[in-house]
């Protein structure tokens, strides 16, 4: 058993850059490389891609990423661990290993998780009592099961373990949760078992604390003025202990930021109640760690505590929701404010003129530079210009459509100083429901595969 | 005591939790918890944040990290894809709270 396992995190999200994991496997030492490349709404785009195209609907940012590092990820023997599978976990796999072939990279092995997308099983499920309730307002999923784009279960790091112990390089997993592509190593290098609740949690929390990238090396610090050399931020490695306790830190010579508030600021992300962090394999009491600097640019989190897990599994539905358009326009001074809310009066009433009308909660007005991030609370009265954002939102799509026509002509048929029309008539795109839900945990079996480049 | 903005001497992060986003606070020596503790109840937050927040406000405590969590329902305009406003996920709710005054 290793006593020290370097885990680093490179990628935060679809769509994050592509020289986190490049310069993660280049700059130091690594065990492991975990990414994450979901999010609530990439699942429904996913199982679009799909529909159309049956080698489609999984992250080819993934592969993309590989096509830079794989031989060398191969030859450093750098496990890499991902939820690039999406609802195709299967086309990820056979991608990866055409791209091995292409590379000439020999012996490459890579695993699969599947059973985490439920979507098909749907009828199947409520038929057996299954409601799937939504968890939020207690609606139950009839009223949007004819509309449903996606239905995937949150699995967590057993699953990741299992792939590892079946001998995989490359582990494609589909909607894996962030923190289990940090827990599953640790679970798999230190033998930890599903009643080891205290263990688990810090995992979970390590998991937590890398899960967004840079977010814990100095991104979106409100400290940022401390933040040296954003350019060459460096991911986080979590240095991982058999008893559970670890170290948060980045290679040696990158940019960025590790100390106790850049690490207690992503703690805080997306928090809820900080005791009771649930999880598909534990809970976890984010108020039980001991947070110290150990170093420059380490921070070690020790003695933290967890519980057992709830019997049941969290499902993240998608539904088709109707339709949205938002467009822009720039609004130059004098009186940059006054005529901007003039605009969109006039937009407004230019629609209702010709039958098209809107409900408030529908409409959206935003008069970007006088304050909208922070509005009632920091305003500005006469700023030199504003981008009014206007964007409407409902059932109807050609209402949207009609919506997206009445932008431009303000240029001309408005007030003056309206410009910065680039970009052409905003239209309707989908608005996707999230619908989370509950699923008992009896009705999941996950399994795992491994091919051979 | 003097007057001070939180964002004197706090750090805050913040990020969406379904259709409403939470607010981490934290400060950096035991004093200054018992400051914010103090001062920083429901009703001021959500006092602070009436033009944002149509809903409840709910704190929570972690004393560890000296550090406040708010979660302020209804505050995205939906959430996720369903919303229109540009915060759509609360990014900037953090900064704003660090607007708040407090008598230090």
């Amino acid at each position: 058993m290793r006593d020290k396992v370097l885990i680093g995190y490179g990628q935060g999200f679809w769509g994050d850059s592509i020289l986190g994991p490049v310069r993660l496997v280049r700059e130091g030492p690594l065990h492991y490389l975990a990414l994450d490349y979901l999010a609530e709404v990439t699942m429904s785009i996913m199982q679009k891609l799909k529909g159309r195209n049956p080698k489609a609907g999984y992250a080819t940012d993934f592969v993309a990423m590989l096509d830079r590092t794989l031989p060398e990820i191969h030859q450093k023997g750098v496990k890499v661990i991902a939820n690039a599978g999406g609802v195709n976990p299967q086309a990820c796999l056979q991608a990866v290993l055409e791209l091995a072939r292409k590379k000439g990279v020999k012996g490459l092995k890579v695993g699969v998780i599947e059973g985490d997308d439920v979507l098909a099983r749907v009828p199947e499920l409520l038929a057996g009592g299954h409601g799937l309730v939504n968890m939020d307002d207690g609606r139950p999923l009839s009223a949007v099961q004819d509309r449903l784009l996606s239905a995937n279960v949150y699995i967590g790091a057993f699953a990741v373990a299992e792939c590892l112990k079946a001998g995989a390089q490359i582990v494609i997993g589909g909607r894996l949760t962030d923190p289990a592509l940090v827990a599953g190593p640790m679970i798999h290098e230190f033998g930890w078992g599903p009643q080891d609740f205290d263990k688990l949690a810090a995992g979970t929390m390590a998991g937590h604390i890398a899960e967004c990238g840079a977010q814990c090396t100095g991104g979106n610090f409100t400290g940022w003025r401390e933040v040296k050399d954003f350019v060459r931020i460096g991911y986080p490695v979590i240095e991982a202990s058999p008893d559970g306790s670890f170290v948060v830190t980045k290679h040696d010579g990158t940019g960025g930021l590790v100390n106790r508030n850049t690490v207690i600021s992503q703690l805080l992300y997306e928090m809820g109640d900080p005791k009771r962090y649930l999880g598909p394999d534990c809970t976890a009491d984010f108020t039980s760690a001991v947070v110290e600097e150990v170093g420059k640019d380490r921070v070690r989190l020790s003695g933290i505590k967890g519980g057992p897990a709830t019997p049941t599994y969290k499902v993240s539905l998608s539904y088709q929701n109707g339709f949205k358009a938002t467009g822009q326009l720039t609004v130059s001074g004098p009186d940059a404010v006054a005529k901007a809310k003039l605009c969109a009066d006039i937009v407004w009433g230019r629609l209702a003129l010709d039958g098209c009308t809107f409900a408030e909660h529908e409409k959206l007005v935003e008069i970007v530079g006088a304050g909208v991030c922070h509005a009632g609370i920091n305003e500005a009265s006469d700023p030199p210009e504003v981008v009014l954002r206007l964007g409407v939102k409902c059932a109807d799509e050609d209402k949207v459509d009609r919506f997206g026509m009445e932008i431009v002509p303000l240029v001309t048929s408005g007030p003056p100083g309206v410009t910065g029309f680039a970009g052409g008539r905003p239209k309707a795109t989908d608005i996707v429901g999230y619908w989370p839900a509950l699923l008992d945990k009896t009705q999941v079996k996950t399994t795992v595969r491994v091919e051979v480049s | 005591m003097a007057k001070v903005k939180l964002k004197e001497f706090a750090f805050a992060r913040s990020g969406d939790k379904g259709d409403g986003s939470n607010v981490g606070v934290f400060v950096t020596n035991q004093r200054d918890y018992e400051v914010i503790k103090a001062q920083l109840t429901v009703e001021r937050v959500k006092r602070h944040f009436h033009a944002i927040c149509k809903g409840e406000v709910t704190r929570y405590e972690a004393p560890n990290m000296l550090a406040l969590n708010f979660l302020l329902r209804d505050s995205l305009g939906g959430g996720g894809s369903e919303s229109l406003k540009t915060d759509a996920q609360g990014k900037t709710h953090g900064l704003a709270l660090l607007e708040i005054e407090v008598e230090r």
